[in-house]
């Protein structure tokens, strides 16, 4: 129970201290280290990141999501593909999905043309790869559970009964 | 000419948080710590249900009481959370906040000249409610010894014995105690033999947390979480007991304005007599949103409260860190800590305000057994109250 609630907490925020998160679950700071160095050691926990509104920096970001089709034969698997894609430090996700296509995959860049260039000179051409479907992202709402934007002021009164 | 005013306005003070509020609007950077809000939004499958009604035109006066729907949903929702049978048709009225439902019982329960007993502190709107309607008001304090729990001692103690009616509100504004089975029995053998009648305040039933308290020291299941008893369902307590809920709290609908009140046909008939001349009904957008709350907002109300219990540990956490006494609060989400050094509650909560920015209410505003105590809400976001504890821990180590 203590894993799954300090995974909670992680989610929402990942630079909770230690002493914040014992606080919340009454576990203590020694206990806390413990239960995040075996999610960590088990691989549950990856990675800690930032979550990013790009639009409120100048530098432009270029993202886009791709719908890749894919044909397998007796020697390749999906494993195999994914294995390969993973590889190129362009894309950020990469899951294999159910529908109309078979990957959906985050590929980010610092320009349209860098993006362009990347699919369609490292993805299109890898053999298994029938179809590439790529969408620019225009705006960004809301990022790993996070609405973006300028939120909402506390218009509540200040002090109240 | 100026309009004379009733000796009954005249005679109930100025709200105690009301310079609180204005010395926390001239400041700028306030960490409200005062507020008593849940500072979420209502959840969204309700105000679809309210965009919704407006869209179709649903604006008009609803039956007195609520509309039908809505009374059996909310008899269907008390029997399976709190174990409490009311009829829809004749125990069970809707009304504009469950402030509206206790001032019709006061109106409807208290002649002049009645003495209503309320357990304190507790929310500032009784006593002169109470007023209001002609009453007097014998307050029964609660201790921090017993864990604010209101006794049949204190009762006793306070001549509550005499009295026509019995105030309570557990989960408990402003101090975050609650009652559990055991400590409601005893109340209600009191209240039985002195026959009183007994407005139960429960809007903060759903914001319990660790309501066992071998839970207390390690959290071992979410199960914990929620186990309000209420009086009503004692041995001969039903007949004489108004329950009061909402929505406000437990499904952040504050500014929705929906309550009710639950009691015998007749009590609540009186009730209705009073809105029917006065509120008509209950605002017709609010009790379709209120409806679909009660469908199908269970998740978003575990989740707020477990928001809640989280915010509840860290801000009792980072009291006891900081040196200050604070009792382990249980209901609502208010904790209400021990005043340190020599001040008063008034003045701490002033100078507080003044040189850290940070607004909270003294206990004393609350009535009889405050004094000496801050009333903490941790209705906002952890980094804020993060940062306002920081704040009252600089305030504290310069000052104490």
């Amino acid at each position: 129970m203590s894993e799954r609630e300090v995974l909670e907490l992680l989610r929402e925020n990942a630079r909770y201290s230690t002493a914040d998160i014992a606080r919340m679950t009454d576990l203590d700071g020694t206990e806390v280290e413990a239960v995040i160095e075996e999610l960590e050691a088990a691989g549950v926990v990856r990675g800690y990141q930032a979550v990013v509104d790009w639009d409120k920096l100048e530098d432009e970001r270029v993202r886009a999501e791709v719908e890749l089709n894919v044909r397998l034969d007796r020697e390749t698997g999906y494993g195999d593909i994914a294995e390969r894609l993973a590889r190129f430090p362009q894309v950020k996700a990469l899951r294999l999905v159910s529908g109309d296509y078979d990957f959906d995959m985050e590929v980010e860049g610092d320009s349209i043309r860098e993006v362009s260039q990347f699919i369609s000179e490292k993805v299109a051409p890898v053999p298994e790869i029938t179809q590439t479907v790529t969408h620019y992202v225009m705006t960004s709402y809301k990022e790993n559970g996070i609405e973006l934007g300028d939120g909402e002021d506390d218009d509540r009164l200040s002090v109240s009964p | 000419m100026t309009i004379e005013l009733s000796d009954r306005v005249k005679t109930v003070p100025p709200s105690g948080i009301r310079r609180f509020f204005e010395i926390a609007e001239e400041r700028d950077e306030v960490i409200s710590l005062g507020v008593g809000e849940p500072d979420f939004s209502t959840p969204w499958a309700a105000r679809d249900a309210a965009i919704a009604s407006l869209e179709q035109g649903k604006t008009s006066y609803t039956a007195n009481r609520g509309t039908r729907e809505l009374r059996e949903s909310i008899a269907d929702y008390v029997a399976d959370r709190f174990n409490l049978g009311y009829d829809p048709d004749e125990e069970i009225i809707v009304t504009a906040g469950a402030s509206e439902a206790v001032d019709l019982a006061f109106r409807a329960f208290v002649d002049p000249g009645d003495t209503v007993a309320i357990a304190q502190p507790s929310y500032i709107s009784y006593e002169p409610g109470v007023i209001f309607a002609g009453g007097e008001v014998l307050p029964v304090p609660t201790r921090k010894e017993d864990d604010f729990r209101l006794t049949a001692e204190a009762l006793d103690a306070a001549g509550a014995a005499d009295a026509d009616a019995l105030v309570c509100c557990y989960p408990n504004n402003p101090t975050g105690a609650i009652m559990r089975k055991e400590d409601l029995k005893p109340i209600a053998d009191f209240v039985r033999e002195h026959d009183l009648t007994v407005l139960s305040d429960e809007i903060y039933a759903e914001l319990t947390y660790d309501v066992d308290e071998s839970h207390s020291s390690a959290r071992k299941t979410k199960s914990s979480v929620g186990d309000h008893a209420s009086i009503a369902t004692f041995d001969g307590m039903r007949e004489r007991t108004i329950v009061f809920n909402g929505f406000s709290k437990a499904h952040a609908m504050t500014g929705l304005r929906l309550g009710y009140a639950l009691g015998p046909a007749g009590a609540i008939g009186a009730m209705n007599k009073i809105h029917q001349y006065t509120m008509l009904s209950a605002p017709t957008t609010a009790q379709h949103a209120a409806l679909e709350a009660l469908d199908s907002c269970d998740d978003d109300v575990r989740e707020m409260v477990d928001q809640y219990d989280r915010r509840r540990r860290f801000v009792l956490s980072r009291f006891r860190e900081i040196g200050m006494d604070v009792f382990e609060a249980r209901g609502a989400f208010y904790c209400f800590p021990e005043v340190p050094g020599n001040f008063t509650a008034e003045e701490f909560a002033e100078e507080v305000l003044r040189e850290q920015g940070v607004a909270v209410v003294p206990g004393d505003v609350f009535g009889a057994g405050g004094e000496g105590h801050l009333r903490i809400s941790y209705a906002t976001g952890l980094d804020d109250l993060r940062e306002a504890l920081n704040r009252i821990e600089a305030f504290v180590d310069e000052h104490v």
